[in-house]
């Protein structure tokens, strides 16, 4: 097994339950974005090119407790002309626009009347987009306040490619099928081991890598 | 006229009690800086002046290609659209371009188109949809578009958009060296952090930030590239779809104040190639100062 590295970050991956800390690190940043701008809300989409969808991963404030997981085609919106034109840009005064208050409305139940979006580049992939939503009126339309907002989503790019490289060690662990879950099952039992039962445990492994390896 | 923009270009201004940030590397965007900031000597002929370069001009009889998600020629602010087309799968899968109705299901190029016409209201428009509906945003799409543009011989191609996939690196750049030498001037937007895409990486083409001046006709030549011009492209009125308006911010609406401008250039001195209008532009920039 430890010849294969991607295998042992895989089950390391699930063995640590990385998946909630992944989503605690998102949360935390669109929750930083948000402080940041003194904005009503700031969303993480991801990318799902194979399904042309851009997906909630993360919300803070309007929406927070309904939106994530749900998506939308990934060529609507201000989110879908960042994804696809990779320039980040600030929309303001969208009150204006009834079709486009009806899309946001239909994708998110809340209408923003300004936009600030950053595409997420990791190398050379624009994985998803960053947007905060109606940000303190200081922030609005300033070219430098982009520039901050871009600055920031080096990070937050940085932790939808953590969250998206978990969650493909987690699918690949499932189609591993059993395999690796009874390996998984013990590992996560020791952790609720106490001194003397982890060390026995500890001596039967050593005894089972002695058998088979 | 020679480029005399070297050791001048590095010194801050001096403005009596302001403290000025020291440009000791290259300049990325324009944040915390003014014009003052990024002075440049130059050595030329007078004469080559703004009034000289497109005083009067309305970019009548250039032709101007707006490559994007397609443009709106129903809206009041950017119409008429003299053609439209989009990239579209093939039969084999292969993009190709096909004529097309003159709509922008997204916005983005109907909004770039706008800025054109508003500076150069008597340009042609053109628009190839390479972004949004049917073949959305793939980079062969662009690279198929703006191939196609630059042989139909437009004379401005806005490019508000990019790609970070370094596998069309190659392929633009033979598209944008081969626009070089056709006259068609490609215009188009960096990014304003470092990251890496195309084509505004490119010597071959016109890249334009951002600058935070309100002036929709300043434009400011960049002495530490690789953004080459900084234009206006905060808090622009932008056309919306609808036949509204709405207000953008980003290096996507100052490049098509370059491209405008190029249009309005190309309208007087139709002759110029892309060296010598990009030329043109870095004599007329509002922060590069004669000393003859």
């Amino acid at each position: 097994m430890s010849s294969d590295p991607g295998l042992v970050a895989t089950v390391t991956a699930a063995v640590a339950g990385a998946d909630g800390d992944h989503r605690r690190l998102l949360q935390s940043i669109v929750e930083v974005a948000r402080a940041i701008f003194a904005a009503q809300a700031s969303s993480i989409f991801m990318f799902v090119p194979e399904r042309g969808e851009l997906l909630f991963e993360a919300v803070a404030g309007a929406g927070q407790e309904s939106l994530v997981g749900r998506a939308f085609p990934a060529d609507r919106g201000i989110a879908g002309w960042v994804l696809a034109s990779g320039e980040p840009m600030i929309i303001d005064d969208l009150s204006g626009s009834p079709a486009f208050a009806h899309d946001l409305a239909e994708s998110t139940g809340y209408v923003p009347g300004v936009i600030m979006a950053v595409p997420l580049v990791h190398d050379e992939h624009v994985g998803g987009v960053l947007e905060v939503l109606d940000p303190a009126p200081q922030a609005r339309s300033a070219i430098s306040e982009l520039d901050l907002l871009s600055l920031f989503a080096v990070q937050a790019a940085l932790a939808l490619r953590i969250a998206q490289r978990g969650r493909s060690a987690g699918a690949a662990l499932e189609s591993h099928g059993a395999d690796y879950g009874e390996l998984i099952s013990v590992v996560r039992a020791f952790e609720d081991l106490g001194a003397e039962r982890r060390s026995a445990g500890l001596r039967l492994i050593g005894s089972l890598r002695d058998l088979i390896a | 006229m020679s480029h005399a923009a070297g050791g001048g270009a590095m010194t801050p201004g001096a403005v009596e009690g302001a403290v000025r940030p020291e440009i000791t590397g290259l300049v990325w965007n324009m944040r915390d800086l003014t014009s003052a900031d990024i002075p440049v000597t130059a050595e030329w002929a007078p004469r080559i002046t703004p009034e000289w370069a497109w005083g009067g001009s309305t970019g009548r009889g250039v032709r101007v290609c707006v490559v994007d998600s397609g443009v709106d020629g129903d809206h009041p602010l950017v119409g008429p659209v003299t053609g439209a087309y989009a990239v579209e799968p093939g039969p084999d899968g292969a993009p190709v371009v096909r004529e097309s109705a003159a709509s922008d299901p997204a916005g983005h190029g109907t909004a770039c188109a706008g800025i054109v016409r508003r500076l150069a209201p008597e340009c042609e428009l053109y628009s190839v949809r390479v972004l949004g509906a049917g073949f959305s945003g793939s980079g062969d799409a662009f690279v198929a578009g703006l191939r196609w543009a630059v042989r139909q011989g437009f004379d401005v191609v806005n490019l508000s958009l990019s790609t970070t996939r370094h596998k069309f690196a190659d392929a633009l750049r033979a598209v944008a060296d081969e626009a070089y030498f056709r006259r068609t001037v490609l215009v188009a937007a960096a990014h304003n952090m470092r990251v890496e895409s195309y084509p505004w990486r490119f010597s071959s083409v016109v890249s334009v930030g951002s600058h935070a001046e309100g002036d929709p006709r300043l434009v400011l030549y960049n002495p530490a590239p690789p953004v080459e011009f900084f234009a206006h492209g905060s808090d622009v009125e932008v056309a919306w779809p609808g036949g509204k308006t709405t207000r953008g911010t980003g290096n996507s609406f100052a490049t098509p104040h370059v491209a405008g401008l190029c249009a309005l250039i190309l309208s007087k001195h139709p002759a110029l190639t892309v060296f010598q209008l990009k030329n043109v532009l870095y004599l007329t920039a509002a922060n590069v100062k004669g000393d003859l």
